[in-house]
């Protein structure tokens, strides 16, 4: 535009220029003139003057050519080679300005490429060196990630606010198998750097042993680890193991999770090994079975022979057919026994052994947590009474603490009472946890219900039952009314465990020992969010995790009935393409292929049938790229698709759209093609496995990859800017 | 006078030997197979002791247990829980849910006699 107006104001002068000096002279001559040579100056000259004007204005014409050619060399050339010149300064090195134009032009063009070629060399130089210390680095990397590759147990580093920070192939292996949906959808659609581990592992556990792991880091127990067993959203059973990990305290200014330890050390984040016990654990159940039924199913059975055989003993004077029935009894529970032994060893021999992890605790832990749940949850208050504070138990303490709290809130909701106390006592080998309240009674029938009922508080859910609960423990709960001070409780009794040695050791000496492995040392650990988990468009684009995708259409025309038959998309996280989180899905349309777009996409009608439909694709993929932006080429294309689908499939892409189309106008307007496989030239891109959704979504997702910084050198740098800066191009573009 | 008994029982094998049992040691008996008909005869038969099952159909040796005690008139019978589970746990329910004595099948008989007889002075 600037040098459009240059150029018009250029042509501008030049016209003066020709017509000027000579329009002067004839306004000097005829001022200077008298009235009879004016005339005959003006007779000589008016018929003249077409004959002068015509020449001047080929003059002029031909000046205006010369001018605007020296303009489309000079000016339009260097403004070309400039932008050349900013792409070899930023994007792509090996770019070179091609020498073409007026003979100084290309001098200019030749000294950049040398100057280019001297700072290259120089870069190369430098970046060996650099390359040469990365690489012990890498190595160290690599090699625990060989280490983690190989481990039987998946593995999971998360930061405190959930985000995955590093998995291995295991743990990926685990989710898939838990992922819903269509089989070859994205590996484990669920699992992937920068996602949050709570659509996997509920919330509330991970929390709860968190403070259970920093209560004994406080301590200065040996061992702050804490192990849970969850069930998955599709019923299967997980056993995690949770180890803190330890960093310098940063001066962040987080709110209650982070608490100091020692000496300004921290727990930024913890390691999960996840191992799926599901099988195991139906085993388990079964084999506890196995026992039941040898010990308690033969108990009733021994009795009665046991009691027979004794009434006999003691009796030699019994009658003769009543002696008949006491044997018979005897012959029949003899055959009883023997055969549910036979059934139940059978049973028996292909049992595992596996547990519910039930941990040693301190009892004043397990109330004291349980309060503030109580407190947190239902706002009623708590007051504890005569709880003796060396009191150890075995227990599921997640579990036994939703327990407590389901009965909270169920006398709360039923009964309305306004205060609980919890009291602690013990009795040989069990622990007695008390909940009591005053006034209103409630009767053992209602206690029933409950124990049957899922524990369900709020929104809070939970698939195990009290009685669930109360068995796994080997414990007991029942009611009791303590007339004398118009008060009733719940008593449940647990097992006590033996309280542990000194395994007290020096704390100081743990956490600075140097037997800590240095692979905690990911700077990932200090990536956390902003306020909320939403997408902030005032942060900056380095700092936003991306989905790029791309779809393979049967045609242009979305609402004329074309539809998507595949789609692809690779994520974006912490400024890297993760090659290995993809979404790769072909469609099936519901209608015929047309056969004009096949030598294009590849995809035949064998490929897509027997193909989900969209109406399972679509909302998976909506899974897959939650909380990211979204990022295409030509995205209103892709866009349209989505939206005709929107009401039909009730999914909605309501997340922030880039287009690298116009980003690319936006950075170089001078350039002729924003195709992608221009820009990617433009930028250096080696283009690979073009045209299937996937391959292009890496095309796309590389060359955005290369568009961050160049946009930040224009000043747009968060997402707001660039968004804003794509919708004026995109404006721009229309007017044309 | 002799002694009334009360047997719960679900379980015709173990009731035989327990009546036999108790009408040679002289007591006056009467069977109940679940935990209405337990309910009904104590109040009607008016037992001094009742040997109390806990795992029966319908309810449990505990829910009779309960509605015993909660009845004044019945405050002074003794009750013995009989179970086929031997855990601590159930036990120490049993007692307190107001059982006099708890014990474990198999029993000795000999024991379970003198057991009865201790409550019963």
């Amino acid at each position: 535009m600037k040098a459009k107006f240059r150029f018009i104001l250029a042509a501008g002068v030049l016209g003066l220029l020709m017509t000027g000096p000579f329009a002067l002279t004839a306004l000097l001559l005829c001022a200077d003139a008298k009235d009879a040579e004016r005339a005959a100056f003006a007779e000589f000259l008016l018929p003249r003057l077409p004959l002068g004007g015509l020449m001047t204005l080929l003059g002029f014409i031909g000046g205006v050519i010369l001018l605007r050619s020296l303009f489309q060399q000079y000016v339009h050339g260097l403004l070309r080679m400039a932008e050349t010149l900013r792409l070899m300064l930023g994007a792509n090195r090996n770019f070179r300005v091609a020498p073409e134009g007026p003979p100084e032009i290309r001098e200019l063009a030749r000294a950049a490429n040398d100057l280019a070629q001297q700072r290259d060399e120089l870069l190369n130089d430098v970046e060996a060196q650099i390359g040469q210390a990365k690489a012990t680095v890498e190595e160290e990397k690599n090699r625990l990630a060989a280490l983690m590759s190989e481990l039987a147990l998946g593995v999971v580093v998360c930061n405190l606010d959930g985000r995955i920070l590093l998995y291995n192939s295991r743990a990926r292996l685990q989710f898939k198998a838990l992922a819903q949906g269509p089989t070859s959808m994205s590996g484990g659609a669920l699992i992937g750097l920068g996602r949050s581990i709570f659509s996997i592992l509920e919330r509330g556990q991970i929390t709860h042993s968190l403070e259970n792991i920093q209560q004994r880091l406080r301590r200065g127990s040996a061992e702050p680890t804490a192990n849970f067993i969850t069930s998955t959203r599709n019923g299967a059973l997980l056993r995690c193991q949770m180890a803190p990990v330890l960093g310098r305290a940063e001066t962040t200014k987080e709110e209650g999770v982070v608490t100091p330890i020692g000496a300004d050390l921290q727990v930024t984040g913890y390691v999960l090994t996840i191992e799926n016990i599901t099988r195991n654990f139906e085993r388990e159940a079964e084999r506890d079975q196995a026992l039941q039924a040898l010990t308690d199913g033969n108990r009733a059975a021994l009795g009665n022979i046991r009691a027979a055989v004794e009434t006999l003993i003691d009796s030699p004077e019994m009658e003769a057919d009543y002696r008949a029935r006491f044997m018979r009894v005897i012959a029949d529970e003899a055959a009883a026994m023997s055969g549910k032994l036979e059934s139940t060893m059978s049973r028996f021999a292909d049992s595992l052994k596996t547990r519910w992890p039930l941990e040693d605790v301190l009892a004043v832990d397990i109330l004291a947590a349980a309060a503030r749940r109580i407190e947190d949850k239902l706002q009623l208050p708590i007051k504890h009474e005569s709880q003796d504070a060396s009191l150890w138990m075995r227990v599921d303490s997640f579990a036994l603490i939703q327990a407590i709290t389901f009965l909270a809130s169920r006398l709360q909701d039923h009964y309305e009472i306004r205060e609980l106390r919890l009291r602690l006592a013990t009795e040989g080998k069990m622990v007695f946890v008390d909940l009591i309240w005053s006034g209103t009674t409630v009767s053992s029938e209602t206690l029933y219900t409950w124990e049957l009922e899922p524990m369900n508080v709020g929104a809070e859910t939970s698939p195990l039952t009290l009685r669930d609960v109360i068995d796994r423990h080997g414990g007991e709960i029942w009611y009791q009314r303590e007339k004398a001070a118009h008060r009733a409780f719940f008593r449940i009794v647990l097992p006590a465990a033996a309280t542990p040695d000194a395994a007290v050791i020096d704390q100081a000496q743990h956490l600075h020992s140097d037997s800590r492995p240095e692979y905690y040392d990911f700077d990932l650990f200090a990536a956390r969010d902003a306020a909320g988990s939403g997408i902030d468009p005032e942060r900056k684009l380095t700092e936003l995790t991306y989905s790029v995708f791309d779809t393979e259409t049967t045609g242009l025309q979305p609402s004329e009935g074309d539809e998507i038959i595949q789609l692809g998309a690779v994520r974006i996280v912490n400024n890297r393409l993760l090659r290995q989180e993809i979404f790769d899905q072909l469609v099936d349309p519901g209608i015929p292929l047309k056969p004009e777009g096949i030598p294009i996409h590849g995809i035949t009608e064998a490929m897509v049938n027997g193909q989900p439909r969209l109406d399972v694709v679509l909302p998976a993929f909506h899974e897959f790229c939650a909380e990211t932006v979204l990022v295409a080429h030509n995205a209103a294309f892709d866009m349209r698709f989505f939206q005709l689908k929107e009401d039909s499939l009730g999914v909605r892409f309501t997340q922030p759209v880039l287009d690298t189309l116009l980003l690319s106008a936006v950075i170089h307007p001078n350039q002729e093609s924003h195709r992608l496989e221009s820009i990617a030239e433009r930028l250096g891109i080696n283009v690979i496995g073009r045209h299937t959704a996937l391959g292009d979504a890496f095309v796309t997702g590389e060359v955005f990859l290369k568009m961050i910084p160049l946009l930040a050198d224009m000043g747009i740098v968060t997402l707001r800017q660039a968004l804003d800066a794509a919708q004026k191009t995109y404006f721009a573009r229309v007017k044309y | 006078m002799s002694h009334r008994i009360l047997i719960v029982d679900d379980e015709p094998n173990i009731v035989i030997s327990l009546e036999y049992l108790m009408k040679k040691e002289g007591f006056e008996i009467a069977v109940a197979t679940d935990g209405d008909a337990a309910l009904r005869l104590a109040s009607e038969f008016r037992p001094d002791l009742i040997l109390l099952d806990v795992m029966m159909p319908k309810k449990s040796g505990f829910e009779v247990c309960e509605s015993l005690r909660a009845n004044p008139a019945l405050v002074d019978v003794k009750i013995i829980m009989l179970t086929a589970k031997g855990r601590e746990t159930e036990v120490t329910k049993g007692l307190a849910l107001g059982a006099n004595a708890y014990i474990t099948k198999p029993f000795s008989t000999k024991d379970l006699v003198v057991q009865i007889k201790s409550l019963l002075e």
